[in-house]
């Protein structure tokens, strides 16, 4: 770690967000602190893919894939062996998974390493191919993950699977969770590495000719992001507290996709921001989902559904008229805003002076 | 003075009855290119002869199909192209492939990665050891930036160069894997007729100072008359002549190539 005013600054403000979170039920309802939670998780998920989609290039469609593995895996960590006895009604659960029983944050590593030794086993086959063909195959890779869940019933208890999970994801942890994948993957990409990720993203044969080993460059990208999601897997599961394989289809995948490309791809903290607007909006454009009444004379009856219509049409404005996202491939730095408010400053002194 | 073509085992790089068939297509037949340590060598030849074919082969795209490469006598034949760079063989593209979004310090520091030692989880836990690397090789960019000129502009994204510039960069970056044989693919397209003279003086300046040996395929023959001192011309994959640029000139084999059977036959 570098010491200076920066990385003070910074550290200076994550520890604030902490001492912030640990009061924040005193401003803020049940229910806005579960979105902020849930905020914390999708953007640990964002910022996995903007790793592998966003700076590597790669179009992986697999992150629901990698997300269920680490929930499964979690959950299997932090459940009380007594109660999964009681749960696998189909089949007994069998050993190890029976004795398993680990703190949490332990369970969360363990997530998100499962995740990472499956993109291990994906990654050889998949990363080979290019484009869209990648997108097909990481997508055929996560049904096949969600596949084996439905059907290995003595480890994951089927298609019924596993409720009355302990919610030891507390607001604290996924903020620390989300800092730490902030943290990581900016000091990947924000370095030379991150400038050989990105050049293999914009010319992978140029890369090969300046000696980077491409195929192992990308593995590295796609287990690290598959880890994090795995990561961010765990945490949702504790956090809903029930998983089921239907939970994890190619939907999910392309919630997170949506956040990254609203957010913009290459922008660590277009990710977050994007995560941040799609979660809330989600959230308070179930208002449009209620019977609504315009002033007596025309009356709709509650459509459920509604709001992912409207969020479709959100979606084609942004592909449309800001394909970049909303930061491009920008970042949101301490130093960008001092130049704003100085900025800002000078010309309502300019303002003033006249 | 002059030159004399090495043997394979004293050369730097060699090419044996190199030999690539694509299908039916022969691109490259039973050519024989050996370069001494230190020299600058070209290859010509008119379009679709095989020229960059032999250059992928040298860079090691393309397995030849018959025929072996010598690199400081050991063979690359079957190298990737990523540990042929490894060993000491850098090359740019006919059609300039730089990362147009990145900018220019970033594209002349993705050259120098081959040389690092860190691993990528030295740089996610951020240990001391990753920054310092970082710090030489950023300084190591920029004074190869400053090299060839672009040290005003080594912010600006690549892709917003004026296409000079972007060949030097390309050369930059090819410089940073620290080759100590450097391919060009037409480092001369597309300049106009001052800046092909500045890059004459500027291939034999980088020469000097790296200590290289620079082959080189280029269509301007003012630049392949002014700095090469041996040259191999190619035609449908075959070598048809090969000599010191003055007797290449005269060679009639070479103007018949070059200019057609009925340009010779005139004279």
């Amino acid at each position: 770690m570098r010491f200076n005013r920066t990385t003070f600054i910074c550290l200076a403000l994550m520890a604030a967000g902490a001492l912030f979170l640990t009061q924040a039920d005193m401003f803020l309802s049940n229910y806005q602190l579960y979105i902020l939670k849930l905020f914390f998780i999708n953007a640990i998920l964002a910022l996995s893919l903007n790793l592998i989609y966003g700076f590597t290039g790669m179009f992986s469609l697999g992150h629901a894939g990698f997300m269920a593995l680490g929930a499964y895996m979690a959950a299997l960590c932090i459940l009380p062996p007594e109660q999964k006895e009681m749960m696998w009604i189909l089949e007994p659960i069998i050993w190890p998974f029976s004795e398993l029983f680990t703190p949490f944050w332990l369970a969360v590593i363990l997530g998100g390493l499962v995740a990472f030794v499956f993109a291990l086993f994906i990654a050889v086959p998949a990363l080979r191919l290019g484009d869209d063909y990648l997108g097909i195959a990481t997508l055929g890779f996560a049904e096949i993950i969600r596949v084996l869940l439905t059907n290995a019933t003595p480890i994951t208890n089927g298609s019924l699977g596993i409720k009355g999970i302990p919610d030891s994801a507390t607001l604290l942890t996924c903020y620390v969770w989300m800092l730490i994948t902030l943290v990581v993957i900016a000091r990947i990409v924000y370095g030379n590495f991150g400038n050989v990720l990105r050049c293999i993203r914009d010319n992978e044969i140029a890369a090969q000719v300046m000696g980077i080993n491409v195929f192992g460059y990308k593995v590295m990208s796609f287990c690290v992001g598959a880890f994090f999601a795995g990561v961010g897997g765990a945490l949702l599961g504790s956090h809903l507290s029930t998983i089921d394989p239907k939970m994890f289809n190619f939907l999910l995948t392309f919630q997170v996709l949506m956040y990254v490309v609203a957010g913009g791809l290459g922008s660590l903290t277009g990710s977050i921001l994007g995560a941040g607007i799609i979660t809330v909006l989600l959230e308070w454009l179930r208002a449009i989902e209620e019977p609504m009444d315009f002033f007596g004379l025309v009356e709709i009856p509650g459509i459920p559904g509604m709001r992912m219509v409207v969020f479709s049409v959100l979606l084609l404005a942004i592909i449309l008229y800001r394909r970049e996202g909303i930061m491009g491939s920008r970042e949101i730095t301490l130093a960008g805003i001092g130049r704003f408010f100085r900025r800002l400053a000078t010309r309502t002194a300019g303002r003033e002076a006249q | 003075m002059s030159f004399t073509v090495p043997s394979p085992k004293d050369a730097i790089l060699a090419a044996q009855n190199v030999t690539m068939r694509f299908g039916g297509i022969v691109a490259v037949n039973d050519m024989n290119v050996a370069l001494p340590q230190g020299s600058i060598c070209g290859i010509i030849g008119p379009n679709g002869a095989g020229k960059t074919t032999l250059f992928n082969i040298l860079s090691g795209f393309y397995t030849p199909t018959e025929g072996d490469v010598l690199f400081k006598g050991k063979s690359i034949r079957k190298k990737s192209p990523d540990r042929v760079c490894k060993l000491g063989i850098a090359r740019t593209f006919q059609n300039i492939r730089l990362s147009s979004q990145m900018t220019v310090l970033e594209n002349v520091m993705v050259g120098c990665h081959v040389r690092r030692h860190c691993s990528w989880w030295m740089a996610a836990l951020g240990l001391p050891n990753y920054y310092r690397e970082e710090d030489e090789i950023r300084d190591k960019a920029r004074a190869l930036v400053e090299k060839v000129d672009l040290g005003a502009m080594q912010n600006e994204k690549a892709g917003s160069l004026p296409y000079g510039a972007q060949r030097r960069l390309e050369i930059a970056r090819a410089l940073a894997t620290e080759p100590s044989l450097l391919l060009l693919d037409e480092p001369a397209a597309g300049m106009n007729p001052q800046e092909s003279l500045d890059l004459l003086h500027f291939i034999r300046q980088i020469r000097e100072e790296f200590n290289l040996t620079i082959l080189l395929i280029e269509h301007d023959m003012k630049v392949v008359m002014g700095v090469c001192e041996y040259i191999w011309v190619m035609e449908y994959g075959a070598l048809i002549a090969e000599g010191e640029p003055a007797a290449i000139q005269e060679n009639p084999e070479v103007i018949r190539a070059y200019l057609g059977d009925d340009f010779v036959k005139g004279h």
